[in-house]
């Protein structure tokens, strides 16, 4: 039974080939064997992957090790190494990541049919889901780097997809240029790390003890500081990195603005699985955090606020891909906020902050994958993204609106559902760290999901359609068969996977305290109160018999803050503002003085002498033949007077 | 008649060539002139042979050389002016210029 193990190169190898094979032969030509092949390969991988993990939790899921090989070697002892990781954490992303690959590849087929380029989309779906999967199964924090990269490239690609459109090219650069930012100081992290740990594996570095260092000092150059301080420094550069990556506030703008790519795209890449890669970090590296100081607090202020805010101008959208976006990072903030909790407030650590993340990732992936292939699935029967513009497409689209109120009702958190399960714990979590104003946020929140994505759900198939369709609505197979196939971790993720999840994601080296653990028995039905309040609130205002629609929806004659919340806190125009004027108005603007006055003009000064000089030699060439003649008559002069002269001191 | 009076007179010549060829703007003056130059350097040879050497036969021998390479020197120079002219239509230096074809 280790054969599996041992050949879980294979889980990397099917997406690779797919690219390479999509990429260099049927890219451009046979965009339907494209698709195939696609599709095909990333099914094998999927049922690999689900064996392999099986297997692996039916052998005890011990962390191992699957292969290994040299990439490069630094110094004698720092070697950066690629293998293969398999430990509960990652076995849970590979399946997650192999299944909703898997599914939204299906959905692809149906969804960029009539797109001439589907062929290299597929190559970059693939490449995605090759990194991914490297990223996730990564041994060590290099290798976790280089994946990173590789995930922000095809996500860059994917969302510039459609090239011809100049808003998806801009959203494309500025989801490069922004995690690149946030990148720079993950690399920061990675090198002081390695230089303190002296090694780039993970549990070498998770098996960190800040009383090992005790009155060390470290020296970085310019300064010597104490090595602890310089870990928690690390910690922090590294928690950046995820902060971009993970859309957090804010460096949040990018995400919304990646939903210029196509929708497949942003429902793998932008909801399930690449943005939850800065929570993935945080846990990868979760007892190093829990040693670093601050630095968990910081996590969950962080996710706390994006949480709230990102929630609160989603109820106000809309774009139905952006109101899932923005659902997405208040997710994200969810998972942020329980790993930040997870320290409590005497100091002590406790994991079931790290198990509720994990286990919010694997629930949520699910559910925010189908809700956005439901929002392409109406995007491409009513051309377009816009809320105003749908309506009543119940009677039309039966399955999708079934499986919708599924995803609804799951997000929202109403049990049986899956993500009844996973934000209850985070709820949990955060009461039992000692922070009421945080537990407060993210009940609030849990009332504004239930609200915004009811209003999504009522607004797009109850009452009359708003505007006249095109094209006939329908359901295409290819379409609704991957959202009803997702409908099955949908509900049962959840209930079936709780006790796995506490079994078995604990984070290694830390030593969970007991100690007295408040009652929390009254918070499942206080959130569920909370969330069909929020359901019933966005009855009131969009379903009901007698909700005023046309007032519901305007978003023209509105108080100032409403206006606010609805252009999403100014923060793109702040975003603009800033670049303009800091950064082209003040720092580009500087590097141009030095370059046009320093540099050129020092350039200029020689130019102009070479120039001066070689018009004085210039009119010597005058082309009057008389004038060289009498040049040459008084050279010869001069020489021989010259070689007459007393220069030679005798 | 002494080897000053020669020298004078060949220094006078070639200044005269000297002024010819430097104030002459026509092609054929400044080869008049060229030749004067010539001439100058002409008389220094015989002079010099007459005056001093052991053997004058070699100093007129070398005159008679040169004056028979300045003409063949000067039937070339005059073609080469004749088939400007009649490309030029004109053999005035000032007026010249360089036709690049």
């Amino acid at each position: 039974m280790n054969n599996l193990i041992s050949h879980s190169y294979l889980i990397l190898l099917f997406p690779l080939l797919s690219f390479v094979i999509n990429g260099l032969f049927l890219c451009f030509k046979h965009r339907k064997a494209a698709a195939i092949l696609s599709t095909s390969l990333s099914g094998l991988g999927a049922i690999f992957a689900i064996f392999l993990v099986v297997q692996f939790f039916i052998s005890g899921a011990k962390p191992l090790t699957a292969w290994e090989f040299e990439f490069l070697s630094f110094s004698g002892n720092l070697i950066a190494t690629i293998g293969c990781l398999l430990d509960p954490l990652s076995a849970m992303m590979i399946l997650t990541v192999s299944l909703i690959a898997f599914v939204v590849h299906i959905y692809s087929i149906g969804y960029m049919q009539d797109d001439l380029s589907s062929g290299r989309f597929f190559a970059l779906l693939s490449l995605f889901v090759f990194s991914m999967l490297g990223l996730v199964i990564a041994t060590n924090i290099f290798q976790t780097f280089i994946f990173w990269e590789l995930v922000g490239v095809s996500s860059y690609l994917l969302i510039g997809f459609w090239y011809n459109k100049p808003s998806a090219v801009a959203a494309s650069k500025q989801a490069f240029i922004l995690t690149r930012f946030a990148d720079s100081f993950f690399l920061l992290g990675i090198i002081l790390l390695s230089y303190i740990a002296k090694s780039f594996v993970f549990s070498d570095i998770n098996s960190l003890r800040l009383e090992n260092f005790a009155g060390q000092m470290i020296s970085l150059g310019i300064i010597e500081i104490p090595t602890n301080d310089a870990l928690v420094l690390s910690t922090l550069l590294i928690f950046i990195g995820g902060w971009g990556k993970s859309a957090m506030f804010p460096l949040h703008i990018w995400l919304p603005n990646a939903m210029e790519g196509p929708t497949p795209v942003s429902s793998i890449i932008h909801s399930a699985t690449m943005v939850v890669a800065g929570v993935y970090l945080v846990a990868r590296l979760f007892p190093l955090f829990a040693i670093s100081g601050n630095v968990l607090e910081i996590v969950m202020i962080v996710g706390t606020i994006t949480m709230l805010f990102a929630a609160i101008i989603a109820c106000t959208q809309k774009d139905i891909k952006r109101i899932l976006a923005y659902s997405t990072l208040s997710q994200l903030g969810y998972m942020m906020l329980a790993l930040g909790s997870a320290k409590l407030i005497d100091g002590s650590v406790h994991t079931l902050g790290y198990t509720a993340a994990t286990f919010h990732i694997f629930t949520h992936a699910f559910f925010k994958c189908m809700l956005f292939l439901i929002a392409g699935a109406l995007i491409h029967q009513v051309h377009t993204n816009d809320l105003d513009a749908m309506g009543g497409l119940r009677k039309k689209m039966p399955w999708t609106y079934i499986a919708s109120l599924i995803a609804c009702l799951a997000i929202a958190g109403i049990p049986p559902f899956s993500g009844f399960y996973s934000k209850d714990e985070i709820l949990i979590t955060a009461y039992q760290a000692g922070h009421p104003i945080i537990f407060a946020c993210a009940l609030f929140t849990s009332f504004l999901t239930a609200f915004y994505m009811f209003r999504l759900f009522f607004l797009a198939f109850h009452g009359k359609m708003r505007s006249a369709p095109k094209h006939p609505v329908h359901e295409s197979l290819l379409m609704t068969l991957p959202i009803l196939l997702l409908v099955i971790p949908t509900i049962f993720a959840g209930f079936s996977f709780k006790n796995i999840f506490h079994h078995f994601f604990t984070p290694e080296n830390i030593t969970a305290i007991s100690h007295n653990i408040p009652d929390v028995s009254f918070i499942p039905p206080l959130a569920i109160c909370c969330a069909v309040l929020g359901i019933i609130f966005s009855y009131i205002l969009y379903a009901s018999p007698k909700a005023n629609l046309v007032k519901a929806l305007d978003s023209d004659n509105r108080n100032t803050f409403y206006k606010t919340i609805y252009n999403k806190f100014y923060f793109d125009e702040i975003y603009y503002t800033f670049v303009r004027q800091f950064i082209l108005g003040g720092l580009a603007s500087f590097a141009r003085f030095l370059e046009e006055k320093i540099i050129g003009s020092l350039v200029n000064f020689f130019t102009t002498i070479i120039h001066k000089a070689g018009s004085l030699v210039r009119s010597a060439h005058c082309g009057y033949i008389p004038f060289y003649i009498g040049v040459m008559i008084l050279g010869v002069l001069f020489w021989y007077f010259a070689s007459n002269l007393p220069l030679q001191g005798a | 008649m002494t080897l000053l009076h020669c020298l004078i007179l060949a220094f006078i010549l070639f200044t005269i060539g000297i002024f010819g060829v430097l104030t002459n703007r026509h092609l054929i003056g400044m080869l008049i002139s060229i030749e004067i130059m010539l001439n100058a350097a002409n008389i220094n040879f015989v002079a010099f042979a007459y005056f001093k050497a052991q053997d004058p036969t070699a100093g007129t021998l070398f005159s008679i050389f040169s004056i028979a390479i300045t003409a063949c020197e000067m039937a070339v120079a005059l073609a080469i002016l004749i088939a400007m002219y009649r490309k030029h239509h004109s053999l005035d230096v000032n007026t010249q210029e360089i036709n690049h074809e």
